[in-house]
């Protein structure tokens, strides 16, 4: 029988294919390139910053650099990364469907998402643009003479391939689960979809919106935040965070979902806690649409509005400490092994306990005030989109590359890849917080020579890192051609997934399976309390 | 070339000690959660580490107990963070009363500072240690962010409105002024100093240099010159309002409601006149907006401070320090 990569050949059989499976491989292929293209960008940023002087290049390029970097990591990468490629491939397959409820849907999201690439290249290649990610107004608006419209555009269509997807896995999830897949056995990497679904079509015509308004202004001249123009800056603020601080959900969400897998897989052991893991995602994609103020403490907003928004910034960091609590749980008492994917997930707990802590200083409104805007911010978010989002990612991408691409990867490099991706995060962000701290602000092309010995350190771990993400770049491709044959389930775990050949054959079960427990139930059930 | 390699930021502001020990809180927090996860993963996993291949964990689905536990420990100590920080930010926040004033305008890429006594400064602003101060600062094109490590303080410079920022110098020196919000090409070039100094060291270099009008004076001068006195008379037959005795006052509008008279409301009766028109006028006042600068906006603003009776003139660096009106913090858009 046929396998999903052996049914159909030829370049028409992929680029028209409705199978979810192959819709994922399309997006890996992508994905993979803008996040080496992000990349380049980062280290090229880093170079820049060896020394206190601008000497690798203008400001203006500088500036092109870290917006581009921005630009093409949040849009391009992290946004798309789980749910496009894991997401795509797995749900289905763990819900016992055959695939997702709109495969043509699927395919036309991928196109979208390409579609705004090449807008963003396009701008890239004319000439970048230096506004930010973050498209401030009335920079983006009056005073860059950059292409602004153009990567805006951008960012623009491939919102709604984020919209496409997370509507297909909202339906898919309440219409196409297997006979007995009900709620509460749904696997918690279908939860954490589920949540980060809702923000993506919730939260995305906000910023398609909001684009587009600035695209206007730009344009046509209308007032809407240029106040010279008789528009209000603060505005646009307030409307790009509505959607920008979800969107970091959008990231971290499935990194949570990858995580709970692999917890489960890898200490063989059912997670403590089940509902209380599951309705924590949904507790973070619902308070995580009211705390976008936090991002606007120091533009002049009220101080009564900042302490709103304090209090519910710290209150969205509680589901998440309760996850980071409930998988410590899950390894007590378990059968832990460490293969790569369990190594990934270990850094993910550290790195993403810090980086959510860090948050914390970022909610304490009058700490915000010294912090905001310098390379303390910059270390926390990359503690969570680096350090959590990518850590997620790499930890599911080994988990299930065996059943991706019926090859197993080399045991023993990953290993060592995870280990060195580890210190190398660890080296390049590390010094920022005290670099943000002393008062480094971001976005600096040109900074005081007391801050070189930290960014000589930063700037050394980015090397180190970039090796680290080489690593499984260059062992996956291997394992594809010289890769020994993977088991149907290499692992030893539980799941529906592991339970068809790998790699799957085109319709994913021969027989729609039926559900009769959560899936990870490795022994017989027992009760515990505190201490127990 | 390393020689110089601090790891932590002078403290030299009545703020900044406060900020600090509100971060060594958090950093404590920080630290005690970061190690007891770590150390309970790394305990965890070498102790249960998988001892034969078919081995596995003990089913366990959960404790009501536990969770209550780890919801409700964290949430307090977020409270406390909530209730500290809060408090840290109205300190920071609240100008002291009889606070020194000095006018800031951004501009891609240059700090303009201006002292109530006429001293102009570029990109240095010297102020005395001990005395509250005040910095009214206005932007003339796109979002700027003055941000002095030393001090912990720091605020966004927004075209269109007034922001504030307060603080007190505790201990002389020369620190690090950075424009903290992204604001184009030469963005880390728009650096300077803030140069805190003595009182008698402060006293000295304000006599010091070539003084030029204060912005009370050149205000008064710049109302003649834009003809403001044609309407703006100072008896009640002008066709525009009496400004003596308007700063800080309620003022009826023509739509109903009432607006407060500060400096944003100043600032938008001269830029767009058309905004909120005083009961009993009527809308005849042509716009200033691209005739007057934002350096000129703030001398009239200073000039009409000093019509009001009490001495709410912008106070002098060196007087002592007057009695200041009610003021409002809130941007232009909030009064519509």
């Amino acid at each position: 029988m046929p396998n999903y990569l052996t049914n159909g050949h030829g370049l028409a059989s992929w680029l028209l294919t409705k199978d979810h499976k192959r819709i994922a491989l399309l997006y890996l292929a992508s994905i993979t390139a803008f996040f080496f293209l992000g990349g380049m960008f980062a280290f090229l940023i880093r170079l820049e910053l060896l020394t206190p002087a601008g000497d690798v290049m203008t400001s203006e390029s500088y500036n092109k650099m870290f917006t581009m970097h921005g630009v093409v990591m949040v849009f391009f990468f992290l946004i798309p990364s789980i749910p496009a490629v894991l997401g795509n491939f797995f749900i289905p397959i763990m819900i016992g469907a055959k695939d997702l409820a709109f495969p043509r849907i699927n395919l036309l999201s991928w196109y979208v998402y390409v579609l705004g690439g090449l807008f963003t290249l396009v701008a890239a290649l004319g000439g970048g643009v230096d506004t930010g990610w973050t498209f401030y107004t009335p920079y983006s608006t009056a005073a860059s003479n950059t292409h602004v419209i153009t990567a805006g555009l951008g960012v623009f269509i491939t919102g709604f391939s984020s919209i496409l997807t997370g509507l297909n896995f909202i339906v898919t999830i309440h219409r196409m689960r297997a006979p007995g897949m009900t709620w509460f056995r749904l696997p918690l990497f279908v939860w954490s979809h589920y949540a980060t679904s809702l923000i993506m079509i919730l939260g995305t015509p906000v910023i398609a919106i909001t684009v587009l308004l600035v695209a206007v202004e730009r344009g046509l001249h209308l007032g809407i935040f240029d106040p010279a123009l008789g528009g209000d800056p603060i505005l646009f603020q307030h409307l790009f965070w509505f959607y920008s601080h979800p969107a970091v959900y959008i990231m971290i969400l499935p990194a949570m979902g990858v995580i709970s897998e692999v917890v489960q897989a890898f200490s063989r052991k059912n997670v403590f806690g089940y509902s209380f893991v599951a309705f924590s995602s949904l507790a973070i994609a619902i308070i995580g649409f009211l705390v976008w103020g936090h991002h606007i403490f120091v533009a002049g907003q009220s101080v009564y509005a900042g302490l709103i928004f304090s209090i519910l910034s710290f209150l969205v960091a509680i589901p998440s400490a309760v996850k980071v609590f409930n998988w410590t749980a899950t390894i007590y008492k378990g059968s832990v092994s460490f293969d790569a994917p369990m190594l990934y997930a270990f850094g993910f707990l550290g790195l993403f306990t810090i980086g959510g802590l860090t948050g914390l200083f970022l909610a304490t409104v009058g700490l915000d005030v010294h912090v905001h805007d310098t390379y303390f911010i910059i270390a926390h978010f990359h503690y969570i989109m680096v350090g959590g989002a990518i850590m997620g990612y790499l930890a599911g991408l080994h988990y299930w590359w065996p059943k991706i691409s019926g090859k197993m990867y080399p045991e023993g490099w990953a290993r060592f890849a995870a280990l060195i991706v580890f210190v190398g995060f660890n080296l390049t962000f590390f010094p920022q917080f005290v670099l943000g701290y002393l008062g480094m602000p971001r976005r600096y092309h040109v900074y005081p020579p007391e801050f070189q010995v930290l960014n000589v350190l930063s700037t050394a771990g980015a090397t180190v890192l970039a090796v680290g993400y080489l690593l499984p770049m260059v062992y996956f491709t291997w394992s594809i051609f010289a890769g020994e044959k993977a088991p149907m389930n290499p692992w030893g775990v539980k799941g529906l997934e592991w339970e068809i050949p790998s790699p799957p054959p085109t319709e994913n079960f021969v027989v729609s399976p039926i559900v009769t427990h959560r899936t990870h139930q490795y022994a017989p059930s027992k009760e515990v309390g505190i201490g127990g | 070339m390393f020689t110089n390699f601090p790891l932590f930021p002078h403290q030299a502001s009545a703020q900044a000690a406060q900020v600090d020990n509100l971060y060594f809180f958090l950093l404590s927090v920080t630290a005690f959660f970061s190690l007891l996860i770590a150390t309970l993963v790394v305990v965890f996993a070498i102790k249960y580490r998988r001892r034969h291949r078919d081995e596995v964990g003990v089913a366990i689905h959960g404790s009501l107990a536990l969770e209550m536990l780890w919801t409700i420990i964290p949430f307090f100590i977020v409270m406390v963070m909530f209730v500290w920080g809060a408090k840290v930010f109205f300190d920071i926040y609240r100008p002291v009363a009889g606070s020194m004033e000095i006018y800031v305008v951004g501009k891609q890429w240059m700090w303009k500072v201006q002292h109530m006594d006429g001293q102009k400064e570029i990109n240095e602003l010297h102020v005395p240690v001990g005395r509250p101060v005040k910095l009214v600062m206005a932007s003339e094109d796109v979002i700027h962010d003055f941000f002095i490590p030393a001090f912990r303080v720091k605020a966004d410079v927004v075209p269109g409105r007034y922001n504030h920022l307060s603080f007190t110098a505790t201990k002389a020196g020369t620190y690090h002024l950075f424009c903290a919000q992204y604001c184009g090409t030469r963005h880390s070039g728009m650096i300077g100093s803030v140069i805190a100094m003595e009182p008698a060291d402060f006293q000295a270099w304000l006599s010091g240099g070539r003084a030029t009008d204060s912005p009370l004076a050149s205000g008064e001068k710049l109302f003649q010159d834009l003809a403001c006195s044609t309407c703006h008379r100072s008896d009640t037959q002008g066709r525009g309002p009496m400004l003596a005795n308007l700063f800080g006052k309620s003022v009826e509008l023509q739509s109903g409601g009432t607006a407060v008279a500060d400096e944003a409301y100043l600032r938008e009766s001269i830029v767009n006149p058309q905004a909120k028109i005083v009961a009993g006028f009527q809308p005849l006042m042509p716009t200033f907006q691209g005739l007057v600068s934002e350096e000129q906006i703030l001398q009239l603003i200073a000039y009409v401070r000093s019509l009001s009776a009490q001495g709410a003139a912008p106070a002098p660096a060196g007087t002592s320090a007057p009695t200041l009106p009610q003021q409002s913090d809130r941007p232009v858009k909030e009064k519509k």
